[in-house]
């Protein structure tokens, strides 16, 4: 079922005839036929993307461009025309000469009806207005009506279409039927059937898309319930969309769970850095506290989905031992320094140090920037560098067996060996004969890469940049505080060679800094050589240095990035 | 714009008729009735309406009846309320309501009674209450925690208590809530 994902930019389909509709009055031409969202056959094109095509919003629950069509939840009714033809099956003509359209007795679902030639869709009239109305009561006739401490509320499609359709006053006297609440559907998913509108979206997902097919719907009519398959738990790593599909609040995270309330969150366009698919993410904060990761659409690398071991890999942003403080180490006394001093006093020391006596090891969780400027650093020494890989197990869907994020932005900027990790050895070489007496260490620990703490030990001088201690951070003569992903801007390379950016969504502790910012003062204080002040001035610069990113810009960039040939 | 100075006549030059006036005035007012207050010890009694300090309120089952959805947070002009919601645990002791503020604080320093918390609240769990004097030795004594304001905010007689009903409701259809 990976079809459905594309992780590649579809070749050119051939040209599609086209059709003329009309929506409200609108003349808008379609393709004939559209890419099935399961199998990317040619179906044909349906009333709602018609009507999408011509930005007019159709109200809709089960409805979702990326899962196959049910057509249960009838919120997306309208009414419609079409040409009427004479006995000789041709289009009978008004006076005017314009086709003289039959209207439809009764009105269509927009999901699942195709159109035709000629058709006229009519969304705003009384009728219109009339059956959303009545499908809205009907839905909220069981509904628990719990909006304050409902974690849907805010992004609510009951909601939404509450203030556009709905009525003051329930006309239903009897008892609402209950149903079973704070239902674990599996390790990360809870559920409260009372508040399920039975869309059965999120069956459709884990069944079609992921092919877990854990999730039914048993009893009948009002008692209709949600349930995973009996026996089973829902806990595939993909649960966790099925809480962004669900319209209600039905699906919800424990995770997010009665964290904070969503019209809080500050969304912020940034990328997932568990792996190296590099799943575009909306990260959601407040003041300076990441409450969610929710996956943004992005055809190219995840289309709308993400797994649930990215999503939740974010509690490390704030935890409470990271680096905040630069830190001097001289002689066994360990001494709180700042930028100010310590930045000059390492650029001289560096500068002393002999060409070829240098090693440099980067990370692939870096931003290519980063890299950019330590390969810098890197050829102004003659220096070894690597970047330690870092390897798991994938999956069908997303999951990439590299859990670096930027393994390509480390290949681009001559950081890592070829392959990656094949260095390393010759580093710790190097130390232990003496050759190699300065070691640059950015955001790994190399004491699990073959580089113990006794061969730290005999370095001259370790620069190490971090985000949370370890045994290496420990050991560095010159501990400089860097920056998780969320408190900067930058670029990743994904596994197939997509240049996405993201954005910076909270503010670093203490004396944290960007590492480009240090980097390059370093760099400067080094090689006395500048470099663009701005991100986007060091990106452009690094696209024409590089010959892999040639012709990329970062205001070509975009929201959702740029492939280019790996 | 030119006013003319009208020029006094003899009466009033003889400035005598005024001073008189004037103690003529005194005089009658010494024997109304009183109109000022021996604030503190005498303390005015409100009007029905007025909007004084906000505190929160639990029903006649003893339940605090905030249920942390933090739109008083949101609505506040002056941004005095902040609210910790309880984190995927829920509260411990809300049974079928299921949330509860973990913590509530409302700065009475920043608050400027405008009773747009009450107006927005869907529980009916705070209310702007009749106190309008509200002293403290320093800054900090004036942040209002949970235990504080429901401690000043008492009991509000719960007429409808939808929870309740809902919990019975639910246990009619063989449910637990």
């Amino acid at each position: 079922m990976s079809t459905n994902v594309k992780t590649e930019t579809p070749p050119a389909p051939a040209p599609v005839e086209k059709i003329k509709v009309k929506v409200d009055g609108r003349e808008v031409e379609v393709p004939k036929t559209m890419p099935d969202p399961m199998t990317g056959k040619p179906v044909p094109t349906t009333m709602i993307q018609a009507c999408q095509a011509i930005k007019v919003d159709v109200p809709h629950y089960c409805y979702h461009p990326r899962l196959p069509v049910a057509g249960n939840c009838r919120m997306c009714l309208v009414e419609f025309g079409t040409p009427s033809l004479g006995p000789d099956r041709k289009p009978i003509l008004n006076p005017d000469g314009s086709p003289k359209i039959s209207k439809s007795p009764r009105p269509a679902i927009a999901c699942a009806t195709p159109i035709s030639p000629g058709m006229e869709i009519y969304t705003n009239t009384p009728g219109v207005k009339l059956m959303r109305e009545g499908v809205l009561e009907f839905l909220l006739i069981n509904h628990p009506l719990d909006c304050p401490i409902c974690d849907q509320a805010g992004e609510c499609k009951l909601q939404e279409y509450s203030v556009d359709y709905g009525q003051t006053q329930s006309r239903f006297a009897e008892v609402k039927v209950h149903k079973p609440k704070r239902v674990e559907l599996g390790p990360r998913i809870i559920l409260d059937d009372e508040r399920c509108i039975l869309c059965t979206r999120c069956i459709r997902f884990t069944r079609d898309i992921v092919g877990d097919d854990a999730l039914g719907i048993v009893n009948r009519g009002s008692f209709n319930t949600l349930t995973a398959y009996p026996g089973r738990v829902f806990d595939n790593n993909y649960t966790l969309n099925t809480v962004d599909l669900c319209p209600v609040g039905a699906l919800t995270s424990k995770d997010f769970r009665f964290q904070m309330r969503v019209w809080f969150l500050k969304e912020t366009k940034s990328l997932c850095t568990s792996c190296a698919t590099g799943c575009n993410v909306i990260v959601g904060s407040r003041e300076g506290r990441v409450y969610r990761y929710e996956p943004r659409e992005n055809d190219a690398v995840n289309a709308t989905w993400m797994c649930d071991y990215g999503r939740l890999n974010y509690r490390w942003i704030h935890s409470p031992d990271r680096l905040t403080r630069v830190i001097l180490r001289t002689g066994g006394s360990e001494s709180a320094s700042d930028w100010k001093t310590a930045l000059p006093q390492l650029a001289a020391k560096l500068k002393s140090a002999a060409p070829g006596s240098v090693a440099i090891i980067g990370s692939a969780r870096q931003t290519t920037e980063e890299l950019f400027l330590l390969g810098k650093l890197a050829r102004h020494f003659q220096a070894v560098t690597d970047a330690p890989p870092r390897v798991g197990q994938a999956d069908h869907l997303l999951l990439n067996a590299d859990r670096n994020p930027n393994t390509n932005g480390t290949v681009f900027t001559g950081i890592a060996a070829t392959p990656p990790g094949a260095n390393l050895k010759k580093i710790a070489d190097g130390i232990r004969e003496g050759k190699i007496k300065s070691l640059i260490v950015f955001g790994e620990d190399v004491t699990r890469h073959g580089i113990g703490t006794d061969l730290l030990a005999k370095l001259d001088l370790l620069v190490v940049s971090d985000i949370l201690p370890n045994a290496t951070t420990k050991a560095a003569h010159y501990l400089l505080p860097g920056c998780a992903h969320v408190e900067k801007r930058g670029t990743f390379v994904n596994a197939k060679g997509r240049v996405q950016k993201f954005m910076k969504a909270v503010e670093a502790k203490g004396d944290a800094r960007p590492e480009i910012e240090f980097l390059s003062e370093l760099l400067q204080g080094v090689t006395g050589g500048t470099t663009p002040q701005s991100l986007e001035g060091l990106f452009n610069q690094m696209a024409g240095e590089l010959p892999a990113l040639q012709g990329v810009t970062w205001a070509a960039l975009g929201d959702t990035g740029v492939t280019v040939q790996i | 714009m030119i006013v003319n100075r009208k020029k006094l006549n003899l009466w009033e030059r003889l400035y005598l008729p005024a001073v008189i006036g004037g103690f003529v005035v005194t005089i009658r007012h010494f024997f109304k009735k009183k109109v000022t207050m021996q604030y503190p010890e005498q303390r005015w009694v409100v009007p029905e309406g007025y909007r004084g300090a906000p505190y929160l309120v639990k029903d006649q089952e003893d339940r605090t009846k905030c249920v942390s959805c933090q739109l008083c947070e949101f609505v506040c002009p002056p941004k005095a309320i902040r609210i910790t919601p309880p984190g995927p645990e829920g509260a411990a002791d809300a049974g079928n309501v299921e949330k509860g503020p973990r913590e509530f604080e409302i700065n009475m320093l920043r608050c400027i009674f405008c009773g747009y918390c009450q107006e927005v609240c869907p529980e009916e769990a705070i209310f702007l209450m009749k106190d309008y004097s509200l002293n403290a030795q320093s800054r900090d004594e004036l942040i209002f925690n949970k235990e504080k304001l429901l401690a000043l905010g008492g009991v509000h007689n719960d007429k409808i208590q939808k929870w309740k009903t809902k919990a019975d409701e639910a246990r009619q259809q063989g449910l637990e809530p």
